[in-house]
């Protein structure tokens, strides 16, 4: 049985530029340019790349933020236990759609309504999308404060965001992702903007959840470190295509292409005694070569594990 | 043995707010020698950077020095006026800072910027003289003697941050300070600026201090490091030593929650609670609440100071019990 | 419970915005002159209805009192300047009376003696503490009446203006596009329409009341420039991501519009609201001193008698017809201004100091 939660297939997003106001040639931005990859259900997927790489507005298309130029996009649609394809979802579909795909943010500070309280926060997506009675609802938002490590939720309830430290917030944003109970949820770099003594807890409490509620993640961060603790395959992204995807180990230590090794080669290692091997590569001319050739075929080396080639030689191969 | 640069002793320092008295910095000493990388890593609201403001007095008005001294090669700089300030900031201590990509005038080349520091310190030198240097030093960090040319819009992050590094070096310091300059880039590009400040200070015989939250690059670094929490230091040491050996109840806690991609992947811990507010005068160990050691060992009333456990390696006496 | 949890929480809320306040020098001055001149609009009926006040004498537009006052008769000299006098226009002065004028009404007295006489303008008497105008009525009481007035037109033109602008704004933030280009184009054109000859005119045409301006003032305002502001604020609000976290849920545009960006737009709203009672105040006594608006009184239309009737250019001789009047106007419109400076640092964080 096919058991994908998400089918992405030759994605594509541009965004069109006017350099000014009177000239009529626009620029094309192609954000994100053809790219393919699956979620399975139970599955983590990292999105990995440097900044402008296209991770966020990927994010941003898979949700329905902004509409997506080109390809397609399919979701499982638990109701009718189909796949179906976002492009032709009627009402009640993209309610059940809504229902399953959360986003959460990277700033903690930015992402709650900071004149609503914690309570009125998490409480509204089970207005926006009636679920439950009123007093269900309370019910559910007590419940979700408490598997989100807010205890006593009481103290919670009544609070403004900004009484709250970054870490609580974050766990809040949590709480009003999961309290649909979705399987599928997109987090855009949530806590890369958290203290390090902090980070760890809000990183395995996702982990606790994704195994306890069955949730998927596609994770989007710009530290493989960070990847690797939270990712069961990693898709490196850069300038809007995915170069390498692979389970995450296997990707740690036999990266094959050139932009994947020089982004492992960058990571810092808290070791002192340990020396890093820098692998350099002239970003310019691997740019050149991807525009060169757009033909976008990914190739199995084994394990699941596929590579960008750009061109029908496998340029990059070395075998 | 290398003589000491920079000295800096019972350093104390408050902000005074609308709440209260904040204590950014508390009873902080160090020493960094010639030519040494010295490490401050901690969370953020610990004090670090409030300490490296001190350093070049720098620090916002609303901040008050209630004791301590910083000895740069000998000379006080606590209570200096500003026009002798003016003389040592730059000429003997720069500061790369996290914005300071940010902070180029948008309308002024590049190249004038940093002549214009120049002119104020070496008013004899000539124009000529001025441009060979600059041209000198950004081919130290990396970038083409064209930048100079250039205004800041039409450089990228890392390209304005390089520049950045170059205006510190301009002066030629005894000392620079590099309080997070990485952590708005990206991976590649920080490891490409990681590479020129280890360069560029192996090259000059520069001391560093190396200000960050980031374990993994303060590991990288630095040769002598300093964990600072809520305020004060509570382990300093070599940094190998404080790596393999770590003594204080934090300075595990933030190696044990810092990710790596080599080695097995182990599971993390994390470390329950916040840190303090600093607006509470906190008696004895501010760790104490968070502790995750606190039944097996200290006295969490006891009154911090560092007491040293082996050459060089000073830890808070709040750990004492369990080493 | 519940509720008294919530009702700490917004006072708790209050409580800090208003030490923020109370930090504000000028904001507190504003205040201060605000609640003063809020004091004497709530008196004024009260004195009536007390009969502290009798109506007869003290009502600010039909009451009359005949004041006597004792003056001595004198004799205006030929010829200036002499001991007394300096200029033709110093004689009589204002507790004397010219002998040739009591002769003009066949009156009898010689020089030096007291003549009683009825006087309008009286000037300040304990009776009346800033005297009484041309017609007999009392001038503190006007100025009460014109407090009256110009909190009923300042506070409904902002409120009105402020309700236009804000929700103008925010659509236009919201939904772009040709509605976007369109309010903005209207503001335009309403920034550059001249306004106080546009009110010349439109008072030509209607005899203006009180409410009448606040919906005139209050439109042009709504519609001006502020919408602009309006709208760049909830641009900024539009992208933060709690704006997108609520689309990804799935809740509607007008959920969006009206729970998460009017909320966080409201506060610069407020303190667009506070300005615009400024001008409002500035604008009718504008329009009052040139006598075109239809109301009773005001402190435009007592400046606007005094200079009818001339009172205006002997200097400061008479100067409790103008002085009064002309300080309310400043101080009040000066109130409000510093009000909203005060307001300003509450609401911009940047602002603040520490």
């Amino acid at each position: 049985m096919n058991d994908n939660l998400i089918e992405v297939r030759n994605l594509v997003k541009h965004f069109e530029v006017s350099k000014s106001v009177f000239s009529r040639n626009k620029k094309i931005v192609k954000a994100v340019d053809g790219i393919s990859f699956d979620i399975k259900a139970g599955e983590t997927l990292g999105l990995v790349g440097q900044s402008g790489c296209g991770k966020t507005t990927t994010a941003r298309s898979l949700c329905l933020l902004d509409p997506k130029t080109s390809g397609s996009v399919n979701f499982y649609n638990p109701d009718t236990k189909n796949m179906e394809s976002i492009d032709d979802i009627d009402d009640d579909g993209i309610r059940v759609f809504r229902r399953n795909m959360q986003m959460i943010f990277q700033d903690p500070y930015e992402s709650l309504n900071p004149r609503w309280t914690i309570k009125d926060i998490i409480r509204e997506p089970l207005d926006i999308h009636n679920i439950g009675s009123i007093a269900e609802r309370e019910d559910a938002i007590v419940e979700i404060l408490r598997t989100v490590g807010l205890t006593p939720p009481k103290n919670y309830l009544k609070r403004y965001p900004h009484e709250i430290s970054g870490g609580q917030r974050q766990r809040v944003s949590i709480a009003r992702t999961l309290v649909m109970k979705p399987k599928f949820v997109i987090c855009d770099e949530p806590t890369s903007m958290l203290d390090v003594s902090i980070r760890i807890s809000i990183m395995d409490l996702m982990l606790n959840l994704a195994k306890e509620l069955d949730v998927s993640y596609l994770y989007i961060t710009h530290d493989l470190a960070v990847a690797r603790y939270m990712c069961n395959r990693i898709a490196v992204m850069f300038n809007g295509k995915i170069v390498e995807i692979a389970e995450t180990e296997e990707l740690l230590q036999n990266p094959i292409h050139p932009y994947t090794k020089r982004l492992i080669s960058s990571i810092p290692i808290p070791d002192p005694s340990y020396k890093r091997e820098r692998y350099e590569i002239n970003f310019d001319e691997l740019d050149k070569i991807i525009s060169n050739n757009p033909d976008e075929k990914m190739i199995d080396v084994g394990n699941e594990h596929l590579v960008a080639t750009h061109d029908t030689k496998g340029f990059f191969i070395e075998t | 043995m290398s003589k000491i640069l920079l000295e800096v002793k019972n350093l104390s320092m408050h902000y005074d707010t609308l709440e209260g008295n904040v204590e950014a910095v508390k009873n902080v000493s160090f020493n960094v020698n010639s030519g040494e990388s010295f490490g401050l890593v901690g969370e953020s609201g610990c004090g670090k950077t409030s300490v490296a403001m001190t350093l070049l007095q720098l620090q916002p008005e609303n901040s008050i020095i209630t004791e301590g001294s910083i000895k740069l090669d000998g000379k006080e700089l606590v209570g200096l006026s500003e026009n002798d300030l003016r003389k040592v900031r730059w000429d003997s201590i720069s500061i790369v800072f996290q914005g300071a990509m940010n902070a180029w005038n948008p309308v002024i080349k590049i190249g004038e910027q940093i002549r214009e520091a120049m002119r104020e310190h070496y008013p004899q030198n000539s124009k000529q003289e001025n441009i060979n240097k600059i041209n000198e030093l950004f081919r130290m960090v990396g970038l083409d003697e064209s930048i100079s040319e250039r205004f800041p819009h039409e450089l990228s992050g890392g390209m304005k941050q390089r520049a950045v590094i170059a205006l510190a070096l301009s002066c030629d310091p005894k000392i620079i300070i590099a309080d997070e300059p990485t952590t708005a880039l990206d991976v590649v590009i920080q490891d490409q600026i990681l590479n020129e400040i280890k360069k560029v200070q192996n090259l000059l015989g520069l001391s560093l201090i190396y200000i960050s939250h980031d374990i993994a690059v303060i590991a990288e670094m630095t040769d002598k490091i300093a964990v600072m929490y809520a305020g004060s230091i509570v382990e300093m040491g070599p940094t190998k030593n404080v790596f393999t050996s770590p003594k204080h109840s934090y300075t595990r806690a933030l190696l044990d929650s810092t990710p790596s991609i080599k080695g097995e992947k182990k599971k993390l811990r994390s470390l329950d609670g916040e840190p303090p507010s600093l607006i509470d005068k906190i008696d004895g160990c501010s760790f104490a609440p968070r502790c995750p050691d606190r039944e097996i060992s200290c006295n969490p009333t006891e009154h911090m100071s560092l007491i040293e456990i082996e050459p060089d390696h000073y830890v808070d006496v709040c750990s004492q019990g369990k080493i | 419970m519940e509720n008294n949890n919530q009702d700490r929480d917004i006072k708790a809320t209050l409580k800090k915005n208003w030490i923020l306040f109370k930090q504000s020098k000028l904001g507190m001055t504003g205040l201060g002159i605000v609640i003063f001149f809020g004091f004497l609009a709530v008196l004024q009926p009260i004195l009536f209805l007390t009969n502290v006040w009798d109506e007869g004498v003290y009502h600010p537009v039909v009451g009359y009192d005949a004041e006597k006052v004792a003056r001595t008769i004198v004799e205006c000299p030929d010829q200036y300047p002499t001991k007394d006098y300096q200029t033709r226009e110093d004689c009589p002065k204002v507790d004397e009376v010219n002998i040739r004028y009591l002769k003009a009404f066949n009156i009898d007295g010689d020089v030096g003696d007291i003549y009683e006489s009825n006087v309008q303008p009286a000037p300040p008497s304990r009776k009346h503490i800033l005297g009484t105008d041309s017609l007999g009525r009392d001038i503190f009481s006007q100025i009460m009446e014109g407090c009256q007035v110009a909190f009923v037109l300042g506070l409904i033109s902002a409120i009105i203006g402020v309700g236009i602008s804000t929700l103008l704004g925010t659509a236009a933030a919201f939904y772009g596009g040709a509605l976007d280009t369109y309010l903005m184009r209207q503001s335009d054109l309403v920034l550059m329409l001249p306004s106080l000859p546009f009110l010349f005119i439109i008072s030509a045409f209607a005899e203006l009341q009180v409410w009448h301006l606040a919906v005139v003032l209050g439109t042009l305002g709504g519609l001006g420039g502020s919408v602009i502001t309006i709208k760049s604020q909830a641009l900024q609000v539009k992208v933060k991501p709690f704006v997108d976290s609520a689309r990804i849920t799935g809740g509607t545009r007008r959920r969006i519009m009206f729970s998460h960006i009017l909320p966080n737009v409201a506060p610069l709203a407020l303190l667009y609201m506070v300005f615009s009672v400024t001008g409002a105040i500035a604008s009718e006594s504008v329009l009052s001193f040139l006598g075109l608006l239809n109301i009773d009184m005001s402190w435009g239309i007592m400046i606007y008698l005094a200079q009818t009737e001339g009172f205006i250019f002997t200097g400061l001789k008479y100067w409790w017809l103008i002085l009064p009047a002309g300080l309310s106007v400043t101080l009040l419109a000066g109130g409000f201004y510093l009000v909203g400076r005060g307001l300003d640092d509450v609401f911009n964080p940047r602002l603040r100091r520490r």
